[in-house]
């Protein structure tokens, strides 16, 4: 499709387009994986290379992103035979894929190899709970958590709770509208095979499941899960020899911050959330706004980051986050549909990799729902949404990916069919 | 290293290594709220850090400052996470702009210092006076006793501040 060329970027144009994802692959969602990450994540590299059609031969670089409760990438390649020219495994969740895109882009741009994997492998409900109960809850408090956790003020919930609860306050945004994320989310995933929770919920379900931490209900937040994820990522000339048409990368941002991402909010507005300073790297480097954007995937940990960050974005104007995410346009079906798998409240939690997987597949427009598989070897898609139908997004040609830390730190992509 | 026990939790603070937090805690055992202040643009910073943040000046001064804010956001917690919560629930995290330095160096920019709402004692406040807190209550620092040698700061409600309108809350009961 035809690119708007006359807008400012912050890097040299040439870079779009000029990368691609090749390859995407996953192990099961579960809640007691009874593996560990290291063996979860030969799984999903493996899956993902058989995506790509490409041998181990073919990889010579790996990045992962951890929090101390996973596998290195060393071992994941030495057990599939991927002889390494580059790897390394870094610190960090929520907002890290959209980020190592961007690295694997930079390392393959550097000549320091030429095809890249990348994981998330993690047993988020059986070893190290996302939630920070068990083994995190009971560390010793000590340093900069003096000032956080002495006050019971530990869990991602409790921690984003100031800037859900001020955006309430600033811009009148209801628990009714943002419960409509999950809603929605339900829909989506109620077609996704994958999905943990298929159940189609209402607006009443949520804003009536128990109170966890106000302004979030049970319904409100994602679900801890075991699982690993891998994207393989490749120049685009190279692409053309993989297996599915190739998915191209028209931009990146990574770990954009707010000033003083302390957790401590010094710096307002706090219903403000890095999208707003993110969007003026995305929009010029990819060439195109949201209004040539086709569907979103964001980083839904909770309802009302979704909405942060749909809206800091700019697809919808500030403060009018709950009115749009209400409204049908997220929807399939809808103008913009978000998280069609069902994201991290409905299909699973992955720290942010498997809503860009879910994107690369639906601009294949191969996305894994459950419509018949055609004599070509390909789905054939009905675009009937009703529950246990099709998912696939007629025409998907643009995805935007926005992936959160916290308020304070995000990072995002542009995607769009080859 | 100063370690204690609140509310069955290890406290630890480095004496040796963290001096900034050493000396802030310091202050909060003898119940004296200071904060750093920048021997060169002389604004507040908190947390405690080493160099100031808007002008990168690492020399300060541990200043007394009004405990005396406003809520500017909180949330209630009613599923504790850690151990210790939980038969403490629904409590309060507030999270306090101070009527010191508010809308400086930028109009966005406060100090906003965490804390739970507590009584004057320091006490986590009781399931009523929880009810009662919202966006807009004036609040004042008092302290919790963790040990001799530590205490954290906390926040109570300020009876003496202005009460005639009601605090914004999360779908008052």
């Amino acid at each position: 499709m035809p690119m708007p060329e006359n807008v400012d970027a912050t890097t040299e144009k040439f870079l779009r387009d000029k990368y691609a994802i090749v390859g995407v692959g996953e192990t099961d969602y579960k809640r007691g994986s009874t593996q560990t990450t290291r063996s979860m994540a030969t799984f999903a590299v493996k899956a993902a290379m058989a995506d790509a059609g490409l041998n181990p031969s073919d990889i010579d670089g790996m990045l992962s992103y951890q929090s101390n409760d996973s596998v290195f990438s060393p071992f994941v390649a030495g057990d599939l035979g991927i002889r390494l020219n580059f790897y390394m495994d870094v610190f960090g969740g929520g907002s890290s894929t959209e980020a190592l895109i961007g690295i694997a882009i930079g390392v393959i741009e550097a000549g320091m190899c030429k095809t890249v994997v990348i994981f998330r492998s993690m047993n988020g409900f059986t070893s190290v709970r996302i939630g920070g109960t068990g083994a995190r809850a009971a560390a010793p408090v000590q340093g900069d958590a003096l000032h956080a956790r002495s006050y019971g003020w530990q869990s991602a919930g409790q921690m984003f709770a100031p800037s859900f609860m001020r955006h309430m306050y600033d811009y009148g945004t209801t628990a009714e509208q943002v419960a409509n994320v999950r809603v929605t989310h339900s829909h989506h995933a109620s077609n996704n095979p994958k999905a943990l929770y298929k159940k189609r919920l209402t607006v009443d379900d949520v804003v009536n499941s128990r109170m966890i931490c106000k302004p979030l209900h049970l319904l409100d937040c994602c679900v801890e899960t075991d699982n690993a994820n891998a994207i393989i990522v490749t120049r685009a000339d190279r692409a053309r020899d993989c297996r599915h048409h190739p998915v191209l990368i028209r931009g990146v941002v990574g770990r954009c911050c707010k000033p003083r991402v302390d957790m401590h909010y010094q710096t307002g507005p706090i219903s403000t959330v890095a999208g707003h300073y993110a969007k003026d790297i995305l929009w010029p480097n990819a060439g195109v706004g949201p209004e040539d954007v086709d569907l979103t995937g964001s980083y839904d940990a909770f309802t009302f980051t979704t909405m942060l960050q749909l809206e800091d974005y700019g697809f919808c104007k500030k403060g009018e986050g709950g009115h749009y995410v209400s409204d049908g346009t997220i929807k399939l079906g809808g103008k913009r549909p978000n998280n069609t798998s069902g994201g991290h409240l409905c299909e699973g939690y992955t720290h942010g990799i498997a809503m860009v997987i879910e994107n690369v597949r639906q601009l294949r427009h191969d996305v894994d729902d459950s419509c018949p598989i055609g004599p070509d070897g390909k789905r054939q898609h009905t675009y009937d949404y009703r529950e246990g139908g099709c998912r696939q997004v007629k025409n998907a040609e643009v995805s935007a990916n926005l992936g959160w830390a916290m308020p304070g730190t995000g990072s995002a992509m542009v995607m769009r069919r080859g | 290293m100063i370690t204690a026990e609140y509310l069955g939790m290890p406290l630890q603070v480095d004496d040796e290594l963290d001096h900034e937090n050493k000396d802030y805690f310091a202050y909060c055992a003898k119940h004296e709220f200071r904060l750093q202040r920048c021997c060169n643009c002389n604004l507040f910073r908190y947390p405690p850090q080493t160099a100031c943040p808007w002008c990168t000046e690492a020399k300060s001064d541990w200043v007394a400052v009004e405990g005396k804010g406003t809520v500017h956001s909180y949330t209630e917690v009613h599923h504790a996470i850690q151990p210790a919560f939980k038969k403490h629930v629904p409590y309060l995290i507030l999270l306090v702009e101070l009527d010191t330095q508010s809308g400086r160096p930028t109009p966005t920019e406060a100090l906003r210092v965490i804390g739970n709402l507590t009584t004057p004692d320091g006490v986590l406040a009781s399931k009523d006076a929880v009810a009662s807190v919202g966006i807009g209550t004036r609040v004042r620092m008092v302290f919790s006793d963790v040990a001799p040698g530590l205490s954290i700061p906390q926040w109570t409600i300020d009876e003496s501040g202005d009460s005639k309108k009601s605090p914004w809350r999360y779908k008052p009961e």
